[in-house]
């Protein structure tokens, strides 16, 4: 075993090549690329055993069982027999490259001040050259939807691919969608007022909801005016109301997400996501009725409450999933921009609680793809879509088999070194050359 | 102050009953009442257990002095036939602040204060023991009336602030008397608590375990001080000298300070009385072993509304527990014969006392118990007995006459006598009128009913259907009742007099109609009828069923206590941790706790077979760096906390516990938080869930403390003002104390030595008997502190974090150094900038002993998937993978000849896995400290489908108790911090 990782630690040295601080984005595809051999997880519940993939100019041509054709293998030909071929993982409800140090107030740009911030857009403050960034490829993280935090309606966030120069060439879908906290049934106090930091109920919670309705409705009265006043944040409604820009809501209570679902149809949205969903298994037939999918939040998380099964957060995605629900994996939370590389291993621990691994990896895939709406492209190891994947040494969504080799994005290969990798090259070489006096 | 106060309570009580015998008088001619008053007839209740039937007792000058069912009535006696009524002693309450001011409030200031306020006291402002009750009480005549009401005739009082607290005093609720004559006993008593002065901003001890250390340390310095070997004046240690053979009473608010105070009672030969919080059943077998008298608070809780559903959610199952459990705690008391004395501390003794006393008997707690617990049992506590809570010759004369059974509700309370003078709570004299009537006047028969005291009636009149507007007094058993017309288009009344000497069914008399024309009325009583007594029902908070207690009692506790298992697990994958690596088709035998065979094929010999075919047995996951099961992280009132132990402040009933177990985590190391450059001493846990705070102690692992370096000690993510700001500066904090640690031990001979617990351990890491692990991140503070401690010939041996390893493991290896990283952790900080997941695989290349610990609640319960990494960053194989989360800790810990892998003669520390213990899909079954099994997945499966049973009862008993209109509380979820050792706040 151990000789093996040696090989493959090699071979990552020699693919990795490279020492700047951060890693160079990729050209563009130049010729086709062929895989063959791998075990293809399409990412759509399927897998191929032996498979062959063929992709050019950054979309996938081929993607079948290598044994049901004779054709000649085009371009650049990788013999992946053995390893494993998966879509890129994408991370939605993500703030990378909005942050880079959490202590560091100077690095920090997620939080704009203010309640009703449509018009606060996350793409322009997404550091495309964030180390935290290029340290998700080498897990397979290859896309992600960067949101902004805080407020009631935090702004509106794009949806990038982790190998660019700068935001502008990062993007894959801009002004994707709207983000709402939606308020608490129950909140902790207000310890700075000297209140009692345990959660009660919310007094004001049937008015802070109002507010938020009554912005929607403003919003909706000045977008039908003549709109020779330019208000910013009623501008940035437009897209919600002509359903281009899809809502996501931030919640988890059962009775908020009831709620949600009546806003829903207030104010005729036809695209409304769950972001969190805890309790959203106790309303899941509810949300299936209304085309309602869910985020779930990471299930590397404790229960909420003492009496809960202490599984309940490993495996609540399996339950919306079995009740009919959408459901992808988001990753917000303590130390989320780091933790971000370790998306396939929360699909893995829903597997380990229940799901099937296809569906698992349709968690951080297709689903999220759908979700988000960039699976016309993403999300799935199908014939026209980008050719945005990655091959592994075994599984990938356990710790000891996601280990990569290849890495496309849009065909591109990019690469999969990092700061981290470099230092570990760094210093093994001092302790190698120790060694060797 | 005492004096002054004497003075006035002279000047505002001139006319007392009792005037003292050598005090000049200027008022009139000098006259003690010297008669005695003889009380017969009464049935009396000598003390909590003998009852004298229809007997006699005289009293005179405050003091009873004679009892007896027959004696001698001298002759200037006044006789008072007390014939159908009771008497029983007056109560006592030993933990209050009657008529002491509310302590001030030390004004805000800028930042932290270090130092202390006071001068020529001791070094921190919250040991008080010069406190004196004495010098701030002045009698409260509002909060006596309510004590006399509730039967209270002596209370113990003390100033309520600090840690030590200082003398309490026993005083009398005499009324309408002199203070002189009050006070039994000026210095009754001393006072601690866990609680600082709020009169002094001082920030040590912010800590439960601060507070612990602190008071041993005061002990010592007090012990010290009295042999004449300090320089200075010191009044408090002079205090706590003075006060060292009081009673002392200690204040608790949880059940697990409960323990914590009788702990550092035990280590001084001091047994505490302690302040109990009401949840003593909880953990009665630990309340009985501590020998203690306890203080028990009459407090119950209030039913929750649980009306919404999504509120009701959050509340946690041990709230709703302690709601339907608490009103039993008394009789679990009494029943494992713990004595227990009363307090109406935080509640109204008027409004809530009588109320939730009833409420315990109901429960269960008999009579006698309940009583002895108001009388005796304080009298003994406080060294008064005979003299207090008896009805005895010689003893003051505090008693109650009641008209009866006092536990009864319906029982009156007449009289409240304190020291012989007398205060009425309700006149014997008065006729009890309550009740419904047919009142026939003028050819109307209204109906009437009157309610309440039967001193202060109130009334409540129809006729027919029409509501009468009515008004009664009844002074001196002579009735005035005023109604409004029955034609309600007139403001005229009808005047109704009557004399009602004793309890009737009839009465009669004068009635002057609105045009002024007399006639007779007459009142005629009814049964009572069916919505009468419904009416009665309401507002009582019927008796319910109480749940199991469990162990610890929250969710997931067990019933009983799973017990040590002689086991075989029959064909496993066996992950040995150790040279032989991985076994296939292998058995492993369990026996008394121990592991006492490993091969193929072994017979049971009696012990359980578990089949483990297709599974993966381990030894149980040690987790080097935890913060679960810890009521407090941090002592950051100094740079130095040494003399503070995690030890100390081990919460058991963290649900943590279980969740590690399920993560397959069988011992941890609680380590102190990285608020100062030398921590606290850690805690070697084993995860017995279920057992105390003592019992999960790791005795035979060898003692550590927990250092930290960098950016958390130097304050650097928030505004600090405390050495040391920079990394120069935590240099110098270690060098100081080493250099310090080596002065003090070469003093010990020395005569005027002064053992100093900080320096002590000290003392241990330089002679190598205490461990180190050092929160560390950066290569420089990694490579210093290894200088350091090589300069004072010691090494350390643990760095933990250690994110920075990587590039000096080579010098790690030389200190002989070992190191407890995380998996993947970077960041967050500054200092994490240049952490690589890469990290744990080069320090084990290089030769180091390499662990990966969680320092988080939620990773913990995954450890083996943080191994895992391992393998995919720097590849790593996969047995030096699975020893960094089992043998490498134990190592560490230097456990590993007792845990940490799978070998005969070695703890029973295990966990079978479902599959390959380092995959992503592997979870665990069973998981196994000391040969008892502790999680069982499917034990965990049937306790889930308990727990939704249970709360759904104690949700039906809550909405059955508010139907029944009694007072709910809202529901408030008490915030679980999930706890890693950059958090600096005091938490449970």
């Amino acid at each position: 075993m151990k000789t093996i990782h040696t090989y493959i630690i090699v071979a990552l040295l020699i693919i990795s090549g490279n020492s700047f601080a951060q890693q160079t984005p990729a050209g563009k595809q130049e010729g086709p690329v062929t895989i063959v051999g791998a075990t293809a997880h399409l990412g759509n519940g399927e897998v191929i055993e032996n498979s062959l993939i063929i992709f050019e100019d950054g979309k996938l041509i081929e993607v079948i069982d290598a044994s049901l054709t004779k054709r000649q293998y085009p371009g650049k030909i990788i013999n992946a027999k053995g390893k494993h071929v998966y879509p890129g993982f994408i991370a939605p409800n993500s703030t990378l490259g909005l942050v880079e140090i959490d202590a560091v107030k100077a690095t920090v740009d997620q939080d704009e001040m203010g309640e009703m911030l449509p018009n606060i857009r996350s793409l322009i403050a997404y550091n495309a050259e964030s180390k935290i960034v290029e340290s998700m490829r080498p897990n397979g993280v290859l896309l992600g939807q960067i949101v902004p935090r805080g407020g009631r309606i935090s702004g509106t966030s794009s949806i990038v691919q982790f190998d660019a120069w700068n935001w502008e060439d990062a993007v894959i879908k801009e002004n994707d969608g709207l983000h709402i906290n939606w308020p608490d049934f129950y909140r902790r106090g207000r310890w700075w007022r000297g209140e009692d930091p345990d959660l009660k109920a919310n007094k004001e919670y049937q008015e802070n909801v109002q507010n938020l309705s009554d912005f929607f409705a403003a919003s909706k009265a000045y977008l039908d005016g003549n709109r020779d006043y330019k208000n910013l944040p009623y501008l940035a409604m437009e897209q919600v109301f002509s359903g281009d820009k899809k809502v996501y809501v931030h919640v988890d209570g059962e009775k908020e997400i009831l709620d949600v679902i009546q806003f829903k149809k207030e104010h005729a949205l036809s695209d409304v996501v769950i972001v969190g969903g805890y309790y959203a298994l106790d309303v899941a037939d509810a949300l299936k009725k209304n085309d309602i999918p869910v985020l779930v939040n990471r299930p590397h998380s404790t229960p909420e409450q003492a009496y809960e099964d202490y599984d309940y957060p490993y495996k609540l995605a399996n339950l919306l999933h079995e009740a009919g629900v959408l459901v992808a994996i988001e990753s917000s939370g303590q130390m989320e921009r780091m933790n971000t590389r370790n998306i396939p291993f929360y699909a893995g621990t829903v597997a380990a609680f229940g799901m099937n691994k296809e569906d698992a990896l349709k968690l951080i895939t297709l689903n999220t793809a759908k979700i988000l709406g960039i699976d016309e492209n993403y999300g799935s190891l199908e014939e026209g879509k980008s050719a945005t994947l990655f091959i592994s040494e075994g599984d990938a969504l356990d710790m000891r088999g996601n280990i990569l080799s290849h890495a496309f994005i849009d065909g591109r290969e990019i690469s999969l070194a990092t700061h981290q990798t470099e230092l570990w090259k760094r210093y093994s070489k001092k302790y190698e050359e120790q060694e060797g006096e | 102050m005492k004096l002054k106060l004497l003075t006035l309570g002279l000047f505002l009580c001139f006319c007392t009953a009792q005037s003292q015998e050598y005090f000049p008088k200027n008022d009139g001619v000098k006259s003690r009442n010297t008669n005695y008053t003889v009380f017969k007839n009464a049935k009396i209740h000598l003390d909590a257990k003998n009852v004298l039937e229809k007997g006699m007792f005289a009293i005179r000058e405050g003091r009873i002095t004679a009892v007896a069912k027959s004696i001698n009535i001298p002759k200037n006696s006044i006789v008072i036939d007390l014939e159908g009524k009771e008497v029983y002693p007056s109560f006592i309450d030993l933990y209050t602040d009657f008529g002491i001011p509310k302590p001030k409030r030390a004004e805000n200031g800028n930042g932290p204060q270090y130092d202390a306020g006071r001068e020529g006291y001791y070094w921190n402002d919250h040991i008080r023991p010069d406190t004196e009750a004495i010098a701030e009480f002045s009698f409260d005549s509002k909060e006596a009336e309510k004590l006399h009401k509730a039967g209270f005739g002596v209370v113990n009082t003390h100033v309520p602030d600090g840690i030590v607290r200082g003398t309490g005093m026993l005083v009398a609720l005499t009324p309408e008397v002199s203070e002189g004559d009050r006070i039994l006993d000026e210095r009754s008593s001393q006072y601690l608590s866990f609680e600082k002065s709020v009169k002094s901003r001082q920030s040590y001890p912010t800590s439960t375990m601060g507070t612990m250390a602190l008071l041993r340390q005061a002990y010592l310095d007090a012990e010290w001080y009295a042999r004449g070997n300090a320089k200075n004046k010191d009044l408090a240690l002079e205090a706590l000298n003075k006060n060292k053979n009081l009673v002392q009473i200690f204040a608790t608010d949880n059940l697990l300070n409960e323990f914590r105070a009788d702990k550092v009672g035990d280590e001084f030969g001091i047994q505490y009385v302690i302040v109990g919080s009401g949840n003593e059943y909880q953990r009665i077998n630990e309340v009985k072993a501590s020998n203690a008298t306890y203080i028990v608070p009459l407090k119950f809780p209030d039913a929750f509304d649980v009306e919404d559903p999504y509120l009701a959610n959050l509340l946690s199952l041990e709230e709703m527990r302690e709601w339907n459990q608490a009103p039993a705690n008394l009789k679990v008391l009494s029943e494992n014969k713990v004595p227990f004395a009363l307090t109406t501390n935080s509640i109204d003794p008027e409004k809530d006392f009588r109320t939730n006393l009833l409420k315990a008997v109901e429960y269960g707690l008999t009579k006698e118990a309940a009583l002895a617990a108001l009388t005796t049992i304080p009298a003994k506590t406080i060294g008064k007995e005979g003299k207090l809570g008896v009805i005895q010759e010689g003893a003051w004369a505090n008693f109650l006459i009641t008209s009866g059974d006092y536990f009864e509700k319906e029982t009156t309370l007449y009289e409240n006598w304190i020291q012989g003078e007398k205060k009425v709570l309700n006149s014997m004299d008065v006729t009890n009128i309550t009740g419904n009537y047919d009142l026939k006047i003028d050819n109307n028969t209204y109906s009437l009913n009157i309610s309440g005291e039967p001193s202060s009636p109130k009334t409540d009149v129809k006729l027919g259907e029409t509501k009468i507007g009515s008004k009664i007094s009844f002074n001196d058993n002579w009735m005035n009742l005023l109604l409004s017309s029955p034609d309600t288009t007139k403001t005229e009344f009808i005047r109704l007099v009557a004399n009602i000497p004793s309890k009737t069914d009839t009465f009669s008399g004068k009635a002057i109609l609105p045009d002024g024309k007399e006639t007779r009325f007459q009142a005629v009583r009814k049964e009572s009828t069916d919505k009468d007594k419904k009416d009665k029902k309401k507002k009582e908070d019927k008796t319910r069923s109480i749940v199991a207690v469990t162990y610890p009692n929250v969710a997931y506790g067990f019933k009983n206590q799973p017990e040590q298992q002689n086991v075989l697990f029959k064909n496993a994958t066996v992950w040995t941790s150790e040279e032989t690596g991985v076994l296939e088709n292998t058995d492993v035998l369990v026996k008394n706790g121990e592991i006492v065979n490993v091969g193929q094929g072994l017979s049971a010999g009696g012990a359980r077979v578990i089949d483990a075919t297709g599974k993966h047995l381990t030894a149980g996951i040690i987790d080097e760096h935890s913060h679960i099961a810890a009521s407090a992280i941090n002592e950051s009132g100094h740079n130095s906390s040494a003399e503070v132990t995690m030890e100390d402040v081990v919460d058991p009933t963290d649900i943590n516990i279980y969740r590690n177990l399920a993560g397959g985590v069988t011992t941890i190391q609680l380590l102190h938080g990285s608020a100062n450059p030398i921590g606290g001493r850690s805690a070697i846990l084993k995860l017995k869930w279920g057992e105390s705070a003592d019992d999960m102690i790791f005795e035979q692992a060898p003692p550590f403390i927990k250092f930290a370096l960098g950016e958390n000690v130097k304050q650097s993510n928030w505004s600090g003002s405390r050495f040391p700001q920079t990394r120069m500066g935590v240099e110098q904090v270690f060098t100081d104390y080493f250099s310090r640690g080596r002065a003090y031990e070469n003093s010990r001979n020395e005569e005027n030595f002064r053992k100093d617990l900080e320096m002590e351990t000290i003392v241990e890491i330089l002679n190598g008997e205490r461990f180190v692990t050092s929160h560390s991140y950066i290569q420089s503070e990694i490579n210093m502190l290894m200088k350091v401690a090589e300069k004072f010939g010691f090494n350390i041996n643990t760095f933990t974090h250690i994110l920075e390893g990587y590039k000096v493991a080579d010098k790690m290896k030389e200190h002989g150094v070992g190191a407890s990283t995380f998996s993947d952790w970077w960041a967050y900080k500054y200092e994490v900038n240049d952490a690589i997941p890469y990290n744990a695989a080069i320090m084990n290349e290089v030769g180091l002993t390499v662990a990966i610990n969680s320092d988080d609640g939620e990773m913990s319960r995954r450890l083996n998937q943080e191994a895992a990494k391992s393998v995919k960053y720097g590849g790593m194989s996969e047995e030096e993978a699975w020893k960094m989360v089992t043998i490498n800790p134990a190592k560490l810990l230097h456990i590993d000849k007792l845990t940490g892998s799978i070998r005969e003669g070695k703890q029973a520390d295990l966990v079978l896995w479902n599959e390959h213990p380092l995959s992503i899909y592997a979870k665990p079954e069973k998981t196994m400290v000391d040969g008892v099994i502790y999680f069982d997945l499917e034990r965990d499966s049937q306790m889930r489908a308990d727990i939704r049973k249970e709360r759904n009862e104690l949700i039906g008993q809550m909405l059955k108790a508010k139907n029944n209109g009694v007072k709910t509380q809202p529901v408030i979820k008490k915030e679980e911090q999930r706890v890693h050792c950059d958090l600096l706040e005091e938490v449970k």
